[in-house]
């Protein structure tokens, strides 16, 4: 009959061909290669990692699942405060910290998410910008643990796997933060194309018919809002880690607009977005190191209006566009 | 009796974030822009009336031309820069206002300078009024007066007159309204500029309370948001009840339990807009 080939379900993705592997392949390549030929700016590579991986966790709620978070930060603050407490009163070993952080962020995700993921629109915004707001309160108040005002600074590290001491030239949190990044992007592929993937990108095109057809929209929606939580927790923890300080400007809302704007600027809903996104806005933000702050908020700013304006897709969304016209391919 | 003084503060409070808010409930619900750029509007004007004073205007004139000044700036920006982003997603809107945000914020504090800008209090407005039972400062028994007198006169003017019904049934089906002949984006460029030029109006008339520096866009726009939100998207009635009701609350817990404010607040916030996700009064009916 007709029906099961109007109905089709979402073809699953070709096996990559080898050009297209080689695509795959060619940024952790890039990794190595800069790792070898620039050793003196890995600390910025790390940073480009770090950025990269918290656009990454806002790709998964903002760009799969529809949750538009305004709070973002507040997972990042989290996992940045929670590596450093782990650093300070239970154990200096970094691998522990980092799972530590995860998991507290994870789980503030989990109860926050099961609270207010029950609203959309308008509300869930307010919602996510109110809770950020009650963390970062949190971490200016309770002085004794956070620091308030003062910020933590992270006692010194156990080598990270008992070998690789964090050296000044940032060589272990390069590689470091690169390996953590490469995890949680293979998990987040494999996620996101997986039927629960499918499902929650179905959840943001449309919540009603995916009710009718019996997903459990809350549940899922609950689900990645943890797992993103979980995955900005990891990206604050690497921060805290390989910056050795953590301040309450982790979570502020200015940190939150950052990352929205990063990731739009590379591409919503596609994964590399968020690194292009991030290679970028760190490098700029290194060459803008001596503008004074207020001058770089303006350049952010106007960068933010733009993307808006001109770039819907992002950069991506351009590379595609390029890249169409060079295969000679017509959509 | 002291409580009676806590509870004026917190109306005279409540006031000024209904007089900036007001403005941001009509383009929340009538263009349905996440408008993250409010306080951005608010902030010009404080700053413009500023330096009008500093120059040596008086202050009734320096209110007056910030307010004009900012709906006129509202007016441009309507048509330059939200236009083209009415059918772009949530997202999309959060972003570009928010960029927006930051220019301004960069903008002012490039040209004037970090810190706070003052704005004196006028000598007429200076000093206690006796109540009969308490002498209370006269500047906030005038911001009170000034939030009543404006909810009376969005009252009459969205209740009363053609451009308000026109407004509210933009409001409740904008499709309809044009069909039946109304002009819905002009209608949206004057409503836009009325709600800058209020949001003007209220951060000139209330700087005592909320002081203007560099990041006051960024530091109210979550209680300009809370207030829409909690009060319902549109309507100018939920903004005043939540404004004031907040306004109050927020007085009281400072006063009484000041290290636990926030969270009374925003746990408020929370639980508030969990029990009613459309607001305490939702503008249109559920379609």
């Amino acid at each position: 009959m007709s029906e099961s080939e109007i109905i089709r379900p979402v073809a699953a993705p070709a096996r990559p061909g080898l050009p297209l592997l080689a695509g795959r392949l060619l940024p952790w390549a890039a990794v190595i290669v800069v790792f070898f030929a620039l050793p003196d700016r890995l600390t910025l590579g790390a940073n480009v990692f770090i950025m990269a991986l918290f656009a990454l966790s806002l790709d998964l709620a903002v760009g799969y699942a529809g949750i538009v978070s305004l709070g973002h930060a507040a997972f990042y603050g989290i996992g940045a405060y929670a590596a450093a407490i782990c650093a300070i009163h239970l154990t200096p070993d970094p691998i522990l910290g980092l799972v530590f952080a995860t998991i507290v962020a994870a789980l503030f995700g989990l109860v926050t998410g099961m609270l207010i993921l029950h609203t959309r629109g308008v509300t869930l915004m307010m919602l996510t910008l109110a809770i950020a707001a009650l963390a970062a309160e949190t971490a200016n108040q309770a002085h004794a643990i956070t620091g308030g005002d003062d910020g933590l600074q992270m006692p010194e590290l156990e080598p990270l796997l008992g070998h690789f001491h964090f050296d000044l030239w940032g060589r272990t949190a390069y590689l470091y933060s690169a390996a953590v990044l490469l995890v949680w992007f293979l998990i987040s592929r494999r996620i996101v194309r997986s039927p629960f993937g499918r499902s929650i990108s179905g959840v943001r095109q449309n919540v009603r018919r995916m009710r009718a057809i019996g997903t459990p929209v809350w549940g899922r929606l609950v689900a990645t809002y943890a797992l993103s939580a979980g995955i900005a927790g990891s990206a604050g923890a690497l921060a805290a880690q390989s910056t050795g300080t953590v301040g309450l400007n982790a979570m502020s809302l200015l940190a939150s607009g950052t990352v929205l704007m990063v990731l739009a600027l590379g591409g919503m809903g596609r994964l590399y977005g968020a690194f292009i996104g991030a290679l970028v806005y760190v490098v700029l933000q290194d060459f803008a190191a001596e503008m004074d702050p207020f001058r770089w908020m303006f350049v952010i700013g106007a960068l933010m209006i733009a993307v808006v304006l001109f770039l819907d897709d992002g950069l991506m969304g351009l590379a595609d566009i390029v890249g169409r016209r060079f295969s000679g391919r017509v959509r | 009796m002291e409580y009676v003084t806590i509870l004026l503060d917190g109306l005279a409070y409540g006031m000024v974030l209904f007089i900036i808010s007001v403005g941001l409930t009509v383009t929340m619900g009538l263009m349905r822009v996440i408008n993250l750029a409010h306080g951005a509007f608010a902030m010009i004007g404080g700053y413009a009336a500023a330096a009008l004073i500093q120059a040596g205007a008086p202050f009734a004139v320096a209110l007056a031309l910030a307010t004009l000044g900012v709906a006129a700036l509202g007016a441009l920006a309507e048509l330059l820069l939200y236009r083209p982003i009415y059918r772009k997603g949530e997202l999309s809107q959060s972003l570009m206002t928010f960029g927006l945000t930051f220019v301004v914020i960069a903008a002012l504090t490039s040209i004037f300078g970090p810190g706070v800008r003052p704005i004196p209090i006028p000598s007429a407005l200076d000093g206690m009024m006796n109540l009969g039972f308490r002498a209370y400062p006269t500047y906030r028994l005038f911001l009170i007066v000034v939030g009543l007198a404006l909810m009376g006169l969005l009252w009459l003017l969205i209740d009363g007159t053609l451009f308000g019904a026109r407004l509210r049934a933009a409001v409740d089906n904008p499709r309809m309204c044009q069909a039946v002949g109304v002009n819905v984006r002009l209608l949206f460029t004057v409503a836009f500029a009325l709600g800058c030029g209020l949001a003007a109006f209220g951060a000139v008339a209330g700087a005592q309370l909320m002081p203007l520096d560099s990041y006051y866009a960024l530091r109210y726009l979550v209680l300009f948001l809370v207030v829409v939100g909690v009060g319902g998207l549109g309507n100018f009635r939920g903004s005043f009840v939540a404004a004031v009701g907040l306004g109050v609350v927020d007085t009281f817990s400072k006063y009484l339990v000041p290290n636990a404010a926030p969270y009374v607040f925003y746990g408020l916030v929370v639980a508030l807009l969990l029990w009613r996700p459309d607001g305490l009064m939702p503008a249109r009916s559920a379609s």
